[in-house]
């Protein structure tokens, strides 16, 4: 739909990105516009906005309406606009008597079958049509509405077979075929801009329908991911947000980015007064190009949802139920609990979790909490349990813990490793992008044990699926490795120019030991040998080869391992340092990067400098004016082995359900139990809670101001869209806590929090709140030597000096199938939901997702005398919990598959205390288990449930 | 307790070893002490010491060579 808050403006058809220019004369003008611009692109370049309908700039030129019509001296006819590309010289006229005498009749005839009930209509003063009638000054319609789509009822009073009722089985918007005028625009994005291809155009002629899947589907049971690029693309009522329809038109906006995953689409929050009316994907945002998924456009209800928790909370003991207390009760009882574990256990023995969901800011008052009041180093974050191994892999082989590319720049890849991630679900407006460039011919390789979206779906085809056994990624890595050194395809100029060629010459004679072949590791992997010297192939002769990688590689004892073969890989190729190639984690959260890059980890203080280093500590000491401990702290798993001992006993979370998205949930609990102060700050009472002393209400994403920084190292805004609900953000909440601990903190807002990571962070010296209003969003590093951020890493060297190849030798994790636990585990995502769900579960998603199932395939089920739908028994080595299954031949024989966005299902009560070597993240990606009929909830699940219940209760506040 | 706390340590110092036997020797042995100094809290590494001082029972051959090399934790 149009823009009518902040008139980001429709340019009617894409940019061209052709490099010569044509200069033209429209209405008496001269422009100068790229070549295979069109010509209504170029007159909206003049500030001449032709008539149009089924033109958008998001969308290919399309042609059907006939409205954008326009007269070029010396051809002939009126050719449309959006169709027809600039050519030098020419003298374009956009309006004169014959136009706009055809652009009246064609409006008439829009309008003889559109209903003319504007006034009562949810587009109303957002309609295109409405304002096209206004622009082509249609003053009567000389045709009588007879054979229409829109009346119910026929001039007899029969039904009229053309009518169609509206659609409304989506839960966020409707279609109503009644408002429709087949400009296909929705179609067309469906297709282009998201590339689900749900939406077609059945019939033909006055039969034409747009229409989700089969004739016997509605939007909701068809392919449609809900994405909503449809009802952007709408120019009418036809497909319209429920919101709108119940709330009216918004009336101001505010442009912020998305809390869910490491994307970071930017949104338009559009409000009536301090309502949220709807939010809109942001054009100008530079990660997402005006492109969302269901969860950033939709799933924001959470935010009022009534499970929310308003006041602060304390008891004495977990045993208790909670009672509500004031703000300063709250800080002075945590204050005093705190002060107390410090003065008897000494100030190592309490430590914080920052959260990848809050702010930079945010996360970096929390590690300074600890560092700078507590004085210790025990801070961590959920990159712990997910992205840890790539800040070591990528730290040893390139020399920064971050991706190497701008999203951008996949438009320029010719060949893509996808490997343990699948964007189709956990990064969506990604994989909308990457699937553009594949339909355009790039090529795509997928390393993954499951046949996920990516590998096939429409119009797109993976060139290679390597469907390898769950906990083999280092194998095949290397065997890539192998191909590519032993048949010569590496480029001997990069490696030569950019790392140290002796290196690389005993990195080369590691991987091309017989071992290391494709053919001795197909036993481990179950991969044909064949099938990998295939992609091998295809990745280092195939032109710009970029790799994308998830938690799929981190989350194995080898995380790391394969971290740095991935590296190995980009550096032998000479796949690092320019469009479309590099390296690029796909980050779980839409803050991990930022909570890294504040100094979550217990090692490293801001900008991922070791603790170790004095004068690191010196710049902190002098600024915050307290000695920094010099020797690491305690990681999660670490924090919960020393609670468990005895020696760690009180912990600040903010943001983070350490219970629900930690493995080893009986080892989680006993460690929370075990502590004396746990403070949980937070939205809802999560799972953590249930073993906490303190619950301190936390805000969302709407109600504060900071910044996010997304997978492409780029800081975004977050705006304050209304006031938090319970009263504070979640900065000046830490910044009481401090306060009551003696801190003496006086930030007034987030931007002087930034001024001071500016002022200790070499790779944000150049960030600054205004800075970020004037470019929108920069990327670090950003400082003196790149003022406006930097989108590519590594282009002239490596920012370690010299790139290094380390050797990846395969280990094969401890964790093994046998008799009693023949099946692999693996675990992930759903597009509807999002992590441990306790915001999508709070919104209407649930209708996609309404429980975890555990996909098995169907030769495993039938030995077991499984059917599709079962309840099953699931039980490893740690625990067990049952939940309903999938018969499906996505998995293969010998490996099942969950996901792990319920609480009651627990997936974490099976996942085991093994971890990657270096960071200690937690291997859920491969657990052994078997599964088995069942009656219901095993009795783990329903103590568990017990005891939630009986922790979550609340005792009215006293008076 | 501590019977678990050094059964889990004895395993990481252990997973970090076998990366590092990949390496060239010297390399393997300061990356490994490196490692450990550089991750682990003075309270893990008072556990390998403790592992470490009653003869090390199995650890593998390369930690015992990395022990001189590793910090042991001023006592708290």
């Amino acid at each position: 739909m149009k823009d009518f808050i902040i008139p980001d403006r429709d340019y009617g058809t894409p940019a061209s990105r052709a490099k010569t220019m044509v200069t033209l004369t429209i209405d008496g003008f001269d422009v100068t516009v790229p070549e295979g611009t069109s010509i209504m692109r170029a007159a909206a370049e003049l500030g001449i906005q032709v008539p149009k309908l089924c033109a958008t700039d998001s969308v290919d030129a399309f042609g059907s309406c006939r409205l954008c019509l326009v007269e070029i001296e010396g051809r002939n006819g009126t050719p449309a606009s959006c169709t027809t590309p600039v050519a030098a010289g020419i003298k374009v006229q956009t309006q004169n008597a014959k136009l706009e005498k055809l652009r009246k009749g064609v409006m008439e005839l829009y309008i003889s079958d559109h209903p003319l009930d504007c006034l009562t209509c949810s587009a109303n003063g957002d309609c295109e049509l409405q304002d096209m009638a206004g622009a082509v000054g249609l003053r009567d319609v000389r045709y009588e509405a007879i054979d229409t789509h829109f009346k119910a009822k026929d001039n007899s009073g029969k039904a009229n077979p053309q009518w169609n009722p509206k659609d409304d089985s989506n839960p966020y918007f409707t279609y109503d075929p009644a408002k429709c005028i087949v400009c296909s625009r929705c179609v067309r994005a469906c297709e282009e801009v998201q590339g689900t291809f749900a939406l077609t155009i059945s019939g033909r002629g006055f039969d034409s329908r747009v229409s989700a899947g089969l004739k016997s589907d509605t939007f909701l049971t068809s392919d449609c991911v809900s994405c909503g690029a449809c009802v952007a693309a709408c120019p009418t009522a036809t497909l319209q947000e429920k919101s709108v329809i119940e709330l009216g038109t918004p009336q101001r906006s505010v442009i912020t980015t998305c809390a869910y995953c490491g994307v970071g689409c930017q949104f338009k929050a559009e409000l009536r007064g301090d309502e949220l009316v709807r939010m809109t994907p942001y054009k100008h945002g530079k990660a997402n190009r005006g492109h969302s998924c269901v969860k950033g456009r939709f799933a924001y209800g959470y935010a009022s949802h009534k499970d929310r928790i308003l006041s602060p909370m304390i008891r004495d003991s977990i045993a208790d139920p909670w009672k509500e207390v004031s703000w300063a009760e709250a800080m002075e009882f945590a204050s005093n609990r705190m002060k107390g574990l410090i003065e008897t256990h000494g100030r190592h023995s309490v430590g914080v979790i920052t959260s990848s969901r809050c702010t930079n800011e945010e996360a970096y008052l929390v590690q300074k909490l600890t560092r700078a009041v507590f004085q210790n180093n025990n801070t961590d974050t959920c990159a712990r349990v997910c992205h840890s191994p790539t800040g070591y892999g990528l730290g040893q082989t390139l020399g920064t813990s971050a991706g190497t590319q701008d999203f951008d720049s996949v438009e320029h890849t010719d060949v893509v490793i996808v490997i343990g991630a699948n964007p189709a679900s956990g990064h969506p407006v990604f994989a909308s992008r990457l699937k553009k460039r594949l339909r355009q011919g790039a090529k795509l390789i997928v390393i993954d044990p499951r046949r996920t979206e990516m590998v096939e779906s429409a119009h797109i085809k993976a060139a290679h699926h390597l469907a390898l056994t769950p906990g083999t990624n280092v194998a095949i890595v290397t065997a890539l490795a192998h191909v590519i050194v032993t048949e010569g395809l590496f480029n001997e100029g990069f490696i030569r120019n950019r790392c140290d060629w002796d290196e690389f010459q005993d990195y080369a004679e590691f991987v091309s030991q017989p071992k290391n072949s494709p053919e001795s590791v197909q036993l481990l992997t179950g991969v044909k040998a064949e099938e990998v010297r295939a992609a091998a192939r295809l990745f280092a002769r195939g032109g710009n080869g970029s790799i994308y990688y998830g938690l799929g590689v981190t989350e194995h004892s080898q995380g790391s391992t394969t971290v740095i073969g991935i590296a190995n890989l980009a550096m032998m190729t000479g796949n690092i340092g320019r469009p479309g190639v590099g390296v690029n984690p796909l980050r779980g959260q839409n803050n991990v990067q930022g909570s890294c890059d504040m100094g979550s980890f217990p090692h490293e203080l801001p900008g991922y400098r070791h603790v170790k280093g004095e004068a690191v500590r010196d710049i902190f000491e002098k600024i915050w004016g307290v000695k920094i401990d010099d020797e690491p702290g305690l990681r999660i798993p670490n924090m919960l082995d020393a609670a468990v001992e005895g020696t760690f006993k009180g912990l600040y979370c903010q943001g983070e359900d350490i219970l629900q998205s930690d493995p080893d949930t009986k080892h989680v609990a006993a460690g929370l139990a075990a502590m004396e102060c746990v403070i949980v700050h937070d939205l809802f009472l999560n799972e953590t809670a249930n073993y906490a002393h303190v619950f301190l209400p936390g805000s969302t994403f709407l109600e504060k101001d900071g910044t996010f920084t997304n997978a492409e190292r780029r800081i975004n805004r977050v705006r304050k869209v209304m006031s938090p609900r319970q009263g504070y953000a979640d900065w000046e909440v830490t910044m009481m806590f401090a306060n009551a601990m003696g801190a003496g903190w006086t930030y007034t807002h987030p931007s002087q929090i930034m001024d001071e990571i500016a002022l200790t962070t070499p790779s944000f010296a150049g960030v600054s709140y205004e800075k970020l209003e004037t470019l929108g969003s920069v990327q670090w590093p950003c400082n003196e030597k790149a003022p406006e951020g930097t989108p590519l890493m590594h282009v002239d060297g490596f920012v370690r000096g010299k790139g290094k190849f380390i050797n990846t030798e395969y280990i094969a994790t401890d964790e093994r199938t046998g008799p009693r636990f023949p099946l692999l585990l693996t675990t992930g995502r759903i597009l509807s939901q999002y992590n441990v769900g306790a915001q999508t579960r709070r919104t209407a998603n649930v209708v996609w997702h309404a429980e975890d199932v555990l996909e098995i395939h169907p030769s495993d089920a039938e030995v077991r005398g499984i059917k599709d739908g079962d309840w099953v028994k699931l039980a490893s080595r740690s625990g067990e919990t049952t939940l309903h299954a999938q018969i499906t031949d996505r998995v293969l024989p010998g490996v099942v598959y969950t996901t792990f966005h319920h609480p009651d299902t627990q997936a974490n009560v099976i996942t085991t205390d093994y971890s990657d070597w270096a960071t200690n993240c937690p291997e859920y990606k491969v657990t052994a288990v078997q599964v088995g009929s069942s009656n219901g909830p095993t009795e783990w699940q329903q103590d568990y449930n017990a005891q939630a219940t009986l922790s979550r209760r609340i005792l009215p506040a006293a008076e | 307790m501590s019977h678990d706390a050094h059964t889990k340590l004895v395993y990481m110092a252990n997973q970090i070893a076998k990366f590092m036997e990949s390496k060239p020797h010297d390399e393997g042995l300061t990356g490994l002490s490196s490692h450990i100094n550089d991750f682990w809290e003075p309270r893990m590494r008072k556990h390998l010491f403790e592992v470490l001082d009653a003869g090390g029972q199995g650890l593998r051959p390369l930690v015992l060579e990395a022990a001189d090399m590793i910090r042991r934790p001023m006592a708290a």
